[in-house]
């Protein structure tokens, strides 16, 4: 069986913590331990991916319990780890498993937070790491293309990338869904906090046009707003800067409010109105909850948005379990294919194939000869059986000769691929762009 | 009814409300290129439906309550397809198709006979001023559906209450963009739509403007959507104003069209 050659080997973010972690984290040059990789005896494919949340060797062998041995050793020779310890951190899937293993990471189901899109580049890149060495082969070529495939289908037919999952996602889509486009908008920080600045760069890499900073050291507000290539204030100036911002952002450690919805009412007919997104991060609050009660004025604090993402949370929560079931379905299918890739099924196949073209050109062509003799039909059907059998006999014979394992492998697939015996429309997508 | 043309016309439109209600609730993508075919072809077939019957009647079909709305429909079919083309607003058609099917339907309601052109009806400004009047009421109407749209989005983001609506419907501002878009193009046609009304009065009946109930109203609506063109160009009267200000004109304009036809008597009241 095929099934079993796969086999999957890694620590991820749940099995190990990061101390764990760190200590397999290999040269930046995925590539190279690609190629040591491959060097193992009895490791036929070989696929190695390396995030900041998973270490994972992917591999085909026949020689299972020796290859998974000495691999095991390959992943862990730095670590310094004893066998139990490997065991408690580590985790090896083999066959079915490992391919539902394979999906559920590309999927994103696997994901520190469920749905975040990241890993499928990931994946996509440790793949080209592979096959620039030429380290994959017909069984992970087709797995890691039905994993990339796995993973879009999940993304179209199912909402699990849709709501943002942290607070800072979470301000820049309310964001968007105030302002449209971000290009041209400007965003002022109230405070320099490293909320603050997360979001803020969240904000600039979606187009926001001009950052102020505005703190109560303005030697802070400064070096911030350097980072930004934006201005600095101080915090009396804030009320003047408001007329011209579209976002505030503040997270002061201040005790008291620092914009009253008096201090802003007036404003809003000097801004004609453009709408104003006010962001409250700071506890205990800085900016007045009334705030929210003038037009055109959105104002969120920390709960609202903490709010937010666990709606959207749950929303990912239920939309994965939509997303199992498309990887379940791709696991089967994918088993099925494997079964087929064996020397015996796909002879079947193809004579089965001959024998319903056969049959059905003879009935077609019978049909507008009803003038023929019992003995003459006989020698037409005879004559159709011969040529899909002459047909058919050279192709039946290469694949009974034995040859090297992933030579066989490739001649099956390709014999497959030619006869459409998988009835996939159309070639899996190249390894370049694979998936999309 | 037995104007197979109409009423296939009518289905296409039914049809057409049906898949974007689906893909409202379902969006993808698939369903919502196929509610746009289907639009598209509902529009084309609109249009023959409308020149078929213009060679049958001999002239403008523009004269009862059928026509009338049956070409509100077509206005505002043709609004909403030059709006897609030029940008994209999420989810728009879901709810401008239902208007546009209910209106079918009351045309349908409405007795489909040909009548004889009265006399005071008899002009070539026929077809230029009921036509005009009729398209400004078709992208009114798009700015209705925008502004309903976005009182429904900005209590979501408002109110922090993120339920079925606030994924689907777009930003604010594309919604404001809208709304600015097709008033400032209705308002147009009412202008003009207004001024050939009045010189086709002039020559009729001898008086540029006399306060039929007809003309007051329009006035009245003409005065609504320029107020808020006003108001947003020199005070910021946009947004949620301006939402709301499309949804009282778009119903003065409503009442203009039927109220004004039912309830008041006037020199207008042959349309009907």
């Amino acid at each position: 069986m095929w099934a079993d050659a796969i086999m999957a080997m890694g620590v991820n973010h749940k099995t190990a913590p990061v101390e764990i972690r760190e200590k397999l984290t290999f040269s930046g040059d995925c590539q190279a331990t690609v190629r040591q990789l491959k060097e193992i005896p009895g490791c036929d494919e070989c696929y190695f991916l390396s995030t900041c949340n998973r270490v994972e060797i992917l591999f085909v062998s026949r020689d299972q319990e020796n290859t998974a041995r000495a691999v095991r050793d390959f992943l862990f020779s730095a670590a310094n780890l004893s066998d139990a310890e490997i065991g408690r951190y580590s985790y090896f899937y083999q066959g079915e498993p490992a391919i539902d293993h394979l999906f559920r990471v590309s999927a994103s189901l696997d994901s520190m937070i469920v749905g975040e899109p990241q890993i499928l580049g990931q994946l996509k890149q440790a793949y080209r790491d592979a096959t620039e060495q030429n380290s994959t082969g017909t069984i992970l070529n087709r797995l890691l293309h039905k994993a990339f495939s796995v993973a879009k289908r999940v993304r179209t037919e199912t909402n699990i990338g849709g709501g943002a999952a942290s607070i800072s996602f979470a301000a820049v889509q309310l964001a968007r869904k105030i302002f449209g486009e971000l290009k041209g908008k400007r965003v002022m920080l109230i405070g320099a906090g490293e909320m603050a600045e997360l979001a803020a760069e969240h904000l600039v890499t979606q187009g926001i046009d001009h950052v102020t900073v505005a703190n109560r050291t303005l030697e802070r507000a400064a070096n911030l707003a350097r980072n930004f290539n934006g201005s600095a204030i101080s915090l009396a100036e804030v009320v003047g800067k408001l007329e011209e911002v579209d976002i505030v952002i503040s997270s002061t450690g201040a005790t008291d409010l620092i914009l009253r919805r008096d201090d802003v009412k007036p404003l809003m007919r000097q801004r004609r109105n453009r709408p104003l997104f006010l962001i409250d991060i700071a506890v205990p609050r800085d900016l007045d909850p009334k705030l929210n009660d003038l037009e055109n004025i959105y104002l969120y604090d920390i709960d609202d948005l903490k709010n937010v993402v666990e709606v959207n949370k749950s929303e990912r929560a239920k939309e994965a379990a939509s997303a199992e079931r498309i990887v379940e379905e791709e696991v089967l299918k994918f088993q099925q294919w494997l079964e087929n890739m064996e020397v015996a099924p796909t002879i079947t196949a193809i004579r089965q194939k001959g024998e319903t073209i056969k049959n059905q050109e003879l009935a077609k062509t019978l049909a507008t000869l009803d003038h023929l003799s019992a003995k003459e039909k006989k020698a037409v059907e005879a004559l159709a059986a011969s040529i899909v059998n002459k047909m058919l006999h050279d192709p039946m014979l290469s694949l009974k000769t034995n040859c090297r394992p992933e030579e066989k492998r490739q001649k099956l697939a390709l014999t497959r691929q030619l006869f459409n015996l998988d009835q996939t429309v159309g070639a899996p997508p190249p390894a370049r762009d694979a998936g999309g | 009814m037995n104007d197979p043309l109409f009423l296939g016309t009518l289905t296409l439109y039914a049809v057409t409300t049906a898949v974007y209600l689906v893909f409202f609730i379902r969006q993808t993508k698939r369903l919502r290129d196929t509610a746009r075919t289907f639009l598209l072809v509902a529009g084309v077939v609109h249009t023959v439906c409308i020149a078929v019957r213009y060679f049958k009647a001999g002239h403008t079909p523009l004269t009862s309550m059928h026509e009338t709305i049956s070409f509100f429909a077509w206005s505002m079919t043709w609004a909403f397809l030059s709006f897609r083309w030029r940008y994209e607003v999420k989810n728009f058609g879901a709810f401008v198709s239902p208007l546009i099917t209910g209106l079918m339907v009351l045309a349908a309601l409405a007795s489909n006979e040909i009548h004889e052109l009265q006399p005071a009806l008899q002009s070539s400004w026929l077809p230029v001023h009921a036509s005009l009047a009729i398209m400004a009421n078709g992208f009114l109407a798009l700015a209705f559906c925008g502004g309903l749209m976005y009182l429904r989005q900005e209590r979501e983001i408002k109110y922090k209450h993120f339920g079925f609506f606030y994924s689907r419907l777009p930003s604010l501002e594309a919604l404001d963009n809208l709304n600015y878009h097709s008033v400032v193009i209705g308002f147009c046609l009412l202008t003009v739509g207004i001024i050939t009304g009045s010189l086709w009065a002039k020559q009729a009946w001898g008086a540029y403007w006399q306060w039929d109930p007809k003309e007051t109203w329009s006035l009245i609506t003409w005065l609504i959507y320029a107020a808020l063109l006003h108001q947003r160009l020199t005070v910021g009267w946009r947004r949620r104003r301006a939402a709301i200000m499309a949804i009282i004109g778009f119903s003065a304009a409503m009442f203009t069209l039927w109220g004004v036809s039912y309830l008041l008597e006037g020199v207008h009241s042959y349309v009907g």
